[in-house]
């Protein structure tokens, strides 16, 4: 699905990362500092790796000996970041529909209406986002990455900023994403019992380098206290 | 209840006109030009930074004589516009509006270049994420939350330039009806006896037209902000 080899100097810390992942949700685990955001930032295309291959679905995203390196907003890739980033001029709808009509596709009223009910999010669909719960901004972001119909779908610590209450409340919604959407998922946490329930498979990173790949037995070799 | 002659309305329409077309012909170049020095370096970046801002520090009257020297008919820039494009700006209203427009065009700057650098960045590389190239993103996340700092710098040069006398005078003179402004007018007054009565009516309209623009823009600026904040 998507194949990453790549190699980053950043200032005093250096990524050389390569792993592989399947259709499902792979999470990139480690703790902090260990090059997961970056890593995710050099798939969305935010962060030009110094060498190496990112591959998606046999298309090359970016390779330093071909000199490839496709724009981040052709890359067709959803991101749910951490804070959100909703877009705080526009309405919720507005925001939904961001992607969609930036990328050119004709409404989809029923597509949207599938992922409006999904997450949950009928009712703020006309508010905007200054006044919004930090909960339910995270499914609108989840909701406007979906929306653009992406080949890949990328989340950065998505619940990171939120309380044990929001986390419970978030979390069902992305197990039904998994479930439900096509769409093959790359979730970033330091957080292994949020993973224990999302993730599919598991690539271990530390200090930059990837340290194991596997499945969701990777979650327990570590200490709590490393965490 | 403010009994205007007709000429005393004709630099009114004049003054509204120039000072109108002059900050609306300006604010592209200003919303460019903030741009460039929120977001870019480059070599020459101080010294552009320096130029834009010499009409507030210089007096004004050396800004009209450059403008003279540069615009006039036999001007380097005057005789080109002249001959290609049959423009004329010197003793012309629309010489007033060039006159006014560079006057203006640091107070329209400034805003928006805080505005732009007051944007979270981050806000633009999620619209890339969502296939927004590098145009849309300007058009539909940098440029509307730079808003209130657009409005602000438009209401700034449009005060400006309607209460500019000094290096307008200087390039296009006093002439009425075609660059006579209601700042040009009152001090025109001022020197013949008892033109006290008309000056005064002129000066009253000057401070109606300038505390309508502050509450118009005020009013703008939170409906713009309240947009940022709430429902």
């Amino acid at each position: 699905m998507l194949a990453v080899d790549v190699e980053k100097r950043l200032g005093g810390f250096s990524i050389a990362a390569r792993f592989e992942t399947a259709s499902g949700v792979t999470a990139l685990f480690g703790p902090s500092g260990s090059g997961k955001s970056s890593l995710v930032n050099m798939i969305a295309g935010l962060v030009t790796p110094d060498r190496g291959h990112i591959v998606l679905a046999d298309t090359a995203l970016f390779d330093s000996k071909e000199r490839i390196n496709v724009p981040t907003h052709q890359r067709r890739i959803g991101y749910v970041f951490q804070e959100g980033r909703l877009f705080p001029h526009l309405t919720v709808a507005s925001n939904l529909d961001y992607g969609r009509r930036m990328c050119g596709l004709a409404p989809d009223p029923a597509e949207t209406q599938r992922i409006v009910e999904m997450l949950d999010i009928g009712n703020l669909i006309d508010r905007r986002p200054g006044k919004l719960s930090g909960g339910e901004r995270q499914r609108i972001a989840i909701g406007r990455a979906l929306l653009m119909r992406p080949r890949l779908l990328l989340l950065d610590e998505p619940l990171a900023s939120l309380d044990a209450a929001r986390k419970r409340e978030i979390l069902p919604y992305l197990e039904r994403l998994r479930d439900e959407a096509a769409v093959p998922m790359v979730y970033v946490s330091h957080h292994p019992g949020e993973l224990r329930r999302i993730a599919t498979s598991v690539v271990r990173l530390d200090g930059g380098r990837v340290a194991a790949m596997g499945g969701k037995e990777l979650l327990d070799e570590v200490d709590a206290d490393t965490l | 209840m403010l009994d205007l002659t007709p000429d005393e309305w004709t630099a009114i329409r004049l003054s509204l006109r120039i000072a109108l077309v002059a900050t609306l012909v300006a604010l592209p170049f200003g919303v460019a030009v903030a741009w460039l020095l929120a977001r870019k370096d480059f070599w020459g970046k101080t010294l552009l930074d320096g130029v834009i801002h010499l009409p507030l520090v210089l007096p004004p009257v050396v800004t009209g004589y450059l403008l003279l020297i540069w615009f006039g008919r036999r001007g380097p820039i005057g005789a080109f516009l002249s001959d290609y494009f049959g423009i004329v700006l010197s003793f012309r209203w629309t010489g007033a509006a060039l006159a006014c427009g560079v006057m203006g065009f640091p107070l329209l700057v400034r805003p928006i270049r805080l505005a732009v650098e007051a944007i979270d960045r981050k806000l633009e590389d999620a619209a890339a994420t969502l296939g927004a190239d590098r145009p849309w993103v300007f058009l539909t996340v940098t440029l509307p939350l730079a808003l209130p700092g657009l409005i602000a710098g438009f209401v700034l040069c449009f005060a400006k330039a309607l209460g500019e006398f000094g290096a307008t005078i200087t390039f296009v003179s006093n002439i009425p009806g075609e660059t006579q402004t209601i700042s040009a007018a009152i001090y025109t007054l001022t020197q013949v006896p008892g033109g006290d009565a008309a000056a005064g009516r002129l000066v009253l309209v000057s401070i109606a037209i300038a505390l309508v623009a502050l509450v118009l823009s005020e009013w703008l600026a939170r409906r713009a902000g309240m947009r940022f904040h709430g429902e």
